[in-house]
């Protein structure tokens, strides 16, 4: 057989949307069979308030994540401590804090996926360490599926990749005890997405 | 009314044939079948080989078993001694190679000739012929429905059944539909499937190199029959049923089993 | 029979009769299997996923040795060291070697069967290092100091009341039947090893040549903390997983999660290139990538058996194993058990130790049509009974078969056997399922089905004339 006469794997693969609400829908549906909580926002402050309610239900005392304009706007509006990865950090800092929130490449409908990478991500340790994981996104970065997900990968970064490049679908989990779904085994217990359009 | 039908539906399948080349000179309705009854059967079943040429007969065709022929070779290919199975094959191959159709009531030795000779006698001199014979072999339910184009003998069972399928019928052979819709037109007959697809344990020589395994999974087979609460077990392979059977036994679980065969030919 | 093959023998009899066992792990593959036949449903062709994953391993395979040269060359160039190892021991030296190197002492490692393969733990323990396993269930049977019972649920054959004792007596732990809080207590555990240790060890599950990137599956995230942590991390990974593009990966990884554990996709499939970069803020400052060689060069060659090399480990033949189902995974003292086990621990070790697993099989082929990349594997059981049969035949089978052939193309010994056969089993009941029985190894546990004095071909002549 050859590669250029099979069908491709978007039509091997499993259904996936490509309209953008579909898309938006078929996210939120695989987000909510993995137990990821997923968030569509619209503006910072909204942002804000969905953040400050997760600061409170969960007692959130610090927190983590990484320099960039929105990620500063909306952890200075929370008002907690918070270690900034990306200007050194030790181990044990980052293992204290209760949340961390890290930007992505992208969001794949089709599996409720997201890509994130270890050099606009904050690292590596950031998005695993912490129990609770925060992720947000822009609308541009909602894919379909993963093969479009891991061209856009390709396409991003050509020949120079991040040493790490991770394809996260839901919260930590392990099925090793009786095959009983336990969330949370090594990883963040809790993640969540938050899709922010911005407000014109 | 029902052998309406089945002529019906054995025009039309000739006529099918007629536009095959390969059985372009089947023009005519009658086949000569050959029968061929595994070396257990031969010994331990007679009936059920016996019943399959009434049901050829009946329908019609001529019906030959070559008497010269005991086995097909398995148990040795199987346990990896292929020269002296290709002693035991060889045979079959230069008595068969030209037959008409070749038909096993048996999943498993189907298997052997239609799948594994020609593996066995690759390279060998008589490659070619066990090819063509793989090629004209067929298990019986799939010769009578997909060959003949037969599915309703007019037999009636009034029980309840569960269906055991071979291995080597079901993922050799691709045989799962095939008995199944010969016994959806079995008057009276209530088909329960198990709750799994699942070997019976029987294997061949396995199930005497390895006896606690075998019978353990001949154990489970057991238990998943007598689940569906049927009357029989019924299978086209005489090899399964009788390890079903000898395990239950041993076990003193009442379980009856029976050859699909036997039960197409019953009329009550 | 050689004492493996014995071994074997009696520890499948035991485990076989022990019906508590059978049920553990029969309920534990009967749930997996509903979860996986609901996912190969969502797929728009299954089938042709299968083909298409099938092609894209043999690819790998028929070129194999390019596409090592250019996954290495890309891992270099990002400052990667690759090792080529061409033995187990080749490649526990070089882990050694890396640790004495740095002087570490600790070492956490994420599941890795290949490292089970190579004995790794031994080797390393041996010199006086502590690799810690992380995945909840190889943390669990290294806890019980016993190999992993699947090569993808190490502990299955575990009830959550056992693992509770076991937490109680080696960590001190409360008792408790929750598996959230058992899993809780392993957490916390194995976090301290993390924080504190000096090399982070990982499997791998795909090597990306086009790009030069190693990919691992996981789905707790222990994976990901032993790339993030330390200061050193190494990837063991055979040489058969490279495969030529990360756009394969797309179609492999969710075929992976599929059958092998009842996910679309499993919970992290991360990739590296190489250590933290100049432009990054954590990673390891050293990154070593072992290629483990161990045979595969040499399997590869084989044009009979080369297929198994397109394994991506996924466990799918063996939850489907009927003899799994019913002997467990220890029976089978090999690194991987099942039918891909009984094919590859003769192929990859020694054939007359290990051919006894190729004979310990009914043949039913489950396992074929369950296979993601659509090995034939009854196809290669048959093939090893041949090599072992052909290579050191056992006397009395031989001629046993022999006989058989004598029995069989002789219509007068046919004949005549079989009613011989029929007297001597009027006399059969006397001794059935006896010690003296001839055909114990049948009517130990099966009654004897009965030869008829009036063969089918005694029926036939009567009918034809």
């Amino acid at each position: 057989m050859n590669m250029n006469t099979a069908p491709g794997f978007k039509e091997i693969l499993s259904h996936a949307e490509t309209e953008y609400q579909a898309m938006i829908r078929q996210f939120a549906v695989k987000s909510a069979e993995l137990t990821t909580r997923f968030f569509h926002l619209f503006g910072v402050e909204e942002v804000v308030r969905t953040l400050k309610t997760l600061a409170i239900q969960e007692k959130w005392k610090s927190l983590a994540s990484h320099h960039t304009t929105l990620t500063h706007s909306l952890v200075d509006s929370l008002n907690l401590p918070a270690l900034w990865t990306d200007s050194g950090y030790a181990t044990e800092e980052l293992e204290k804090v209760d949340a961390s929130i890290t930007l992505c490449d992208a969001m794949i409908a089709q599996t409720g996926s997201l890509f994130i990478n270890s050099r606009t991500c904050g690292g590596r340790a950031l998005s695993i360490l912490p129990p609770h994981h925060i992720v947000l996104a822009t609308p541009e970065q909602l894919l379909p599926d993963l093969p479009t997900a891991y061209q856009h990968m390709q396409d991003k970064y050509k020949d120079n990749y991040p040493s790490m490049m991770s394809l996260v679908t839901g919260p930590s989990r392990t099925g090793d005890i009786e095959r009983i779904l336990v969330l949370g085994a090594h990883g963040p217990r809790k993640l969540t997405v938050i899709l922010v359009e911005k407000l014109s | 009314m029902i052998s309406s039908v089945f002529f019906l539906m054995a025009g039309y399948n000739s006529f099918l044939n007629g536009l095959d080349t390969q059985y372009s000179s089947i023009g005519t309705f009658e086949m000569k079948i050959t029968l061929f009854a595994p070396c257990f059967m031969d010994a331990m079943f007679p009936d059920v080989a016996m019943n399959a040429v009434k049901i050829f007969e009946s329908l019609g065709h001529q019906v030959d078993a070559p008497e010269e022929l005991a086995c097909c070779g398995q148990p040795a290919f199987n346990t990896g001694y292929w020269d002296e199975a290709r002693n035991v094959a060889s045979k079959v191959v230069e008595r068969l190679y030209d037959v008409e159709a070749l038909v096993l009531p048996s999943g498993s030795c189907t298997a052997m000739i239609h799948k594994f000779y020609p593996e066995l006698f690759k390279g060998h001199p008589l490659e070619e012929k066990a090819n063509r014979l793989a090629a004209h072999t067929w298990e019986f339910s799939d010769f009578l429905v997909t060959r003949l184009g037969v599915t309703d003998l007019g037999a009636s069972f009034p029980a309840k059944v569960t269906f055991h399928d071979g291995c080597h019928g079901l993922r050799e052979l691709g045989i799962h539909d095939q008995p199944r819709a010969l016994l959806a037109n079995v008057r009276g007959l209530t088909l329960i499937e198990m709750e799994r697809v699942q070997c019976c344990g029987f294997g061949g020589t396995f199930s005497a190199k390895f006896p606690s395994i075998s019978s353990s999974l001949g154990e489970s087979k057991v238990a998943m029959v007598m689940k569906t609460g049927a009357d029989y077990v019924v299978s086209n392979d005489s090899s399964c049923l009788m390890h079903i059977q000898g395990v239950a036994d041993k076990q003193r679980k009442l379980i009856k089993s029976i050859h699909l065969i036997d039960i197409l030919v019953r009329h009550e | 029979m050689n004492n493996n093959a014995q071994k074997f023998q009696e520890d499948a009899a035991r485990i076989c009769a022990d019906s508590t066992h059978r049920q553990i792990i029969g309920t534990a593959l009967d749930k997996y299997a509903q979860g996986r036949d609901k996912k190969i449903a969502e797929f728009q062709n299954w089938e042709q996923a299968r083909e298409s994953a099938a092609q894209i391993k043999q690819e790998g395979l028929d070129d194999m040795e390019a596409l090592l040269r250019t996954l290495t060359k890309k891992l270099t160039k990002r400052g990667t060291h690759v090792y080529r190892a061409p033995t187990g021991a080749d490649a526990c030296r070089i882990v050694l070697n890396i640790l004495k190197q740095n002087g570490a002492k600790t070492m956490v490692k994420s599941k890795s069967m290949t490292s089970e393969e190579i004995h790794l733990n031994e080797a390393l323990e041996k010199e006086g290092y502590r690799p810690i396993e992380s995945d909840l269930g190889e943390f669990i049977v290294q806890l019980r100091q016993e190999p992993p019972y699947h090569i993808v649920f190490p502990a299955m054959h575990l009830t959550r009341y056992q693992i509770s004792d076991l937490f109680q007596d080696k960590l001190g732990s409360e008792p408790t039947e929750n598996p959230e809080e058992l899993t809780m207590i392993a957490r916390k555990n194995l976090r301290r090893e993390y924080v504190q240790a000096d090399v982070g060890f990982t499997g791998a599950n795909f090597a990306v040549a086009e790009t030069g990137m190693i990919s691992v599956t996981e789905n707790e995230g222990n994976s990901r903390l032993s790339a993030s942590l330390p200061k050193i991390m190494i990837t063991l990974i055979g040489i058969e997983k490279v495969v030529p593009r990360m756009q394969d990966l797309s179609l492999l990884l969710p075929m992976l999660a599929t059958v092998g554990a009842a996910q679309s996709i499993s919970c992290y499939n991360t990739l590296y290139s190489g250590p933290r970069q100049p432009d990054e803020c954590d990673g390891p400052e050293e990154y070593h990538v072992i290629l483990l060689d161990n045979g595969r060069s040499r399997l590869a060659k084989d044009s009979t058996f080369r297929e198994i090399l397109r394994c991506i480990r996924c466990g799918s033949c063996i939850n489907v194993c009927p003899i799994y189902r019913n002997v467990g995974g220890h029976a089978y003292n090999a690194t991987y058990p099942g039918p891909i086990g009984s094919v590859l621990m003769p192929r990859l070790f020694d054939l007359q130790t290990y051919k006894h697993l190729s004979f310990a099989c009914s043949l039913c082929g489950a396992c074929r049509d369950m296979c993601p990349v659509k090995i034939n594997l009854p196809h290669l059981l048959l093939k090893n009974r041949e090599a072992a049969s052909t290579t050191q035949p056992k006397f009395f089978e031989k001629l046993a078969f022999k006989a058989m052939s004598l029995l069989f193309n002789k219509p007068f010994f046919w004949k005549w056997g079989k009613r011989m056969g029929w007297i001597g089993q009027k006399f059969h009941p006397l001794i059935e399922g006896s010690v003296i029985d001839p055909a114990q190894c049948w009517t130990a546990t099966r009654k004897a089905p009965k030869l008829k004095w009036k063969s089918f071909k005694d029926l036939w002549k009567k009918h034809s004339k």
